[in-house]
C-alpha cells in the first residue's frame, strides 16, 4: 500500500493541506509580523528529511510592518527558482528563544516524485533502512526538469 | 490500491473559500453614504483636527491635506455603491525650506490614508540618498529593496529626494534607485505610497530630468516660510511642549532674537527655533548649576529668563547691546 500516493513532501506546518494561496500565505506572515518574528525566504531542490539547512534567498527581514515586504521577496524568489521547494521560515530573536518559530512551504515543484525506501541487510540478519530522494539522483540544478 | 481513501492535498478538491482574507477587508456596520458617516467610521476628523490644532500656520497645506482626504473620502462612497475607479495615485511631494514642517507633516498624513484604509499600516519611513544607493555595483538593489519591504503598508519619506539623479555622474547607482522605485510607485499602489520632499527648485530640476518619476506624482504641496509671528508662536508651544516657561520679559528677547536669527544664513525655520531653545535650555542649567548652595524652586527650574537668551552671540554683534 502507498502510504502517500501523491509523494507531497509533507513538512512544516500546513504541508497536509492543499497549496496555501498568496492571500492565505500573507496573513500568515502577518500573524509572524505581529508575534515580533524575522521572516526569511528559503529554497532548495534537496527535500531529504535531514537537510535542515536550505539555501537562503536574501536575509532575514528584520523591522517590517506589513507582510507586502515578505510577499515582494517571494515573488522575486519564485522568478530565480521556479521549480524548487520554497519555504518561509519565522524566526524569534526573543533573547533565550533565537530559534524557528514557524515555517512552511509556500512552492513545491510541479511533480514531486517522492522517496526511494532502501534495505541494507548487514550482520546477523539486522536490516538498515534508509531513504533518498529520487529527485536528487539528478544532479543538483538539473531537478524537477529543469532544462 | 490506486485510489487512496482521504483526500489528496491539491488535487481534485475544490480550494476552500477563504473567509478570514474577504472578512478582514471588510468595514463593520453597513456601508457609508454620506461623508460624515465615512469620517466617523474612519475616524480621520479626528487626525484632521490635531493637524489643524498642533500646527502654526500652514493654512495653504492644512487645506491641501483636507482637499486630498475629501477626495479619498468621496472615492470610498463611489467604491460603496460599486463605482469602479482606478485605485487613486497618492504619491506626493512636499517642497519646501528647511523645518516648514514637511517631515512632520508626512506623518499625519500617513495617518490619515491609513484611518482611510489606502495604507495598511500607516507608518513612516523616512530615509535620504544614503540609505538607498550603494557605494559598488551590485549594492544599490539590495539596500532599495530593504528598504521598500520596510516601508510596505505605509509611507516612504525621501528627503532630498534629488540627490538620487546626478547627472554629472552617468553611471551614478541612484538611477538604479530610482527605477526600483518607480516599479513599487507603480504595480504596488496599495502597498506603498512615496513622498519626496525637498527644496522646491531643486525639485523641479529634478522632475525635468526624471518625467516618469514626474507623472507618478499626484499631489504637489508646497511649504511656505513662517513669519516671524508664526515662529514665536512656535517657540511658545515649543516651550510649553518641554515643560518650560518664558520669565518675565523673556518672550520679547525671544523675539528679538527671532529677528536677528532670521538675517543669519541657514535659517532653517521651526528647526532653528527648536534649536535655539535647546541652547537656551543649556544656559538656563548652567546659570542655575554655577550656584550649588542655592535651592532651587519649581519656578527657578522652569523658567527661562531674558539672559539666558540675550547671552546668543547674535546680540554679542549689535552694538551696544
Ligand atoms: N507649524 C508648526 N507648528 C509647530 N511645530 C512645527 C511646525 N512646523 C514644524 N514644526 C517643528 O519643527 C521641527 C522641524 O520640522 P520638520 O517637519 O522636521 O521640518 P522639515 O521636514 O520641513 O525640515 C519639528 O520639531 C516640528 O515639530
Ligand atoms: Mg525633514
Amino acid at each position: 500500500m502507498m502510504t502517500n500516493p501523491t509523494g507531497r513532501l509533507t513538512q512544516g506546518q500546513f504541508s497536509f493541506l492543499p497549496d496555501l494561496t498568496d492571500t492565505e500565505i500573507a496573513l500568515q506572515v502577518a500573524y509572524g509580523l505581529r508575534k515580533g518574528y524575522a521572516w526569511s525566504v528559503e529554497y532548495t531542490d534537496d527535500p531529504h528529511p535531514r537537510n535542515t539547512y536550505w539555501e537562503m534567498y536574501g536575509n532575514p527581514m528584520f523591522d517590517l510592518a506589513d507582510p507586502a515586504g515578505v510577499l515582494r521577496e517571494l515573488t522575486g524568489c519564485r522568478q530565480a527558482f521556479p521549480r524548487h521547494y520554497i519555504r518561509l521560515v519565522a524566526f524569534d530573536s526573543t533573547r533565550g528563544v533565537e530559534s524557528i518559530a514557524m515555517s512552511f512551504i509556500v512552492q513545491r515543484p510541479p511533480r514531486e516524485p517522492g522517496f526511494q525506501l532502501s534495505r541494507q541487510e548487514v550482520h546477523n540478519r539486522t536490516i538498515r533502512y534508509t531513504i533518498g530522494s529520487y529527485a536528487t539522483q539528478d544532479p543538483e540544478g538539473e531537478r524537477y526538469g529543469e532544462g | 490500491m490506486t485510489h487512496p481513501r482521504y483526500a489528496i492535498p491539491g488535487s481534485v478538491t475544490p480550494p476552500p473559500a477563504t473567509p478570514a482574507a474577504s472578512a478582514a477587508a471588510e468595514p463593520a456596520g453597513p456601508p457609508a453614504r454620506t461623508v460624515g458617516e465615512v469620517l466617523a467610521q474612519s475616524q480621520v476628523e479626528a487626525v484632521l483636527a490635531e493637524l489643524d490644532r498642533d500646527l502654526v500656520g500652514l493654512a495653504p497645506i492644512k487645506a491641501r491635506v483636507r482637499d486630498i482626504a475629501a477626495l479619498l473620502v468621496i472615492d470610498k462612497l463611489r467604491a460603496n455603491f460599486g463605482l469602479e475607479a482606478q485605485s487613486p495615485s497618492l504619491h506626493m511631494c512636499f517642497t519646501g525650506n528647511p523645518g516648514t514642517g514637511k517631515t512632520t507633516v508626512a506623518r499625519r498624513m500617513a495617518q490619515i490614508l491609513h484611518r482611510l484604509g489606502y495604507v495598511r499600516t500607516g507608518h513612516l519611513v523616512a530615509v535620504t540618498r544614503e540609505d538607498l544607493v550603494g557605494q559598488y555595483i551590485g549594492h544599490t538593489a539590495p539596500k532599495t529593496n530593504e528598504v521598500l519591504r520596510k516601508a510596505m503598508g505605509g509611507v516612504l519619506f525621501i528627503d532630498e529626494a534629488y540627490y538620487l539623479y546626478r547627472p554629472e555622474n552617468e553611471r551614478d547607482y541612484g538611477q538604479e534607485a530610482i527605477e526600483l522605485l518607480l516599479q513599487v510607485m507603480e504595480n504596488q499602489r496599495d502597498d506603498l505610497v512615496v513622498i519626496l520632499a525637498g527644496y522646491k527648485d531643486r525639485m523641479d530640476t529634478f522632475f525635468k530630468s526624471n518625467p516618469g518619476m514626474s507623472s507618478r506624482i499626484a499631489h504637489h504641496l508646497e511649504f511656505p516660510d513662517y513669519s516671524p509671528g508664526e515662529l514665536l508662536e512656535i517657540a511658545d508651544r515649543m516651550v510649553a511642549g518641554m515643560h518650560y516657561l518664558f520669565g518675565p520679559g523673556a518672550r520679547e528677547a525671544f523675539a528679538e532674537y527671532l529677528e536677528l536669527r532670521l538675517a543669519q544664513p541657514n535659517f532653517a525655520n521651526a528647526r532653528s527655533v527648536r534649536n535655539a531653545l535647546d541652547r537656551m535650555r543649556l544656559r538656563q542649567a548652567s546659570r542655575l548649576f554655577a550656584d550649588p548652595g542655592r535651592e532651587l524652586s519649581k519656578d527657578d527650574l522652569i523658567t527661562l529668563t531674558p539672559a539666558d537668551i540675550r547671552a546668543s552671540r547674535l546680540f554679542a554683534r549689535k552694538p551696544g547691546a
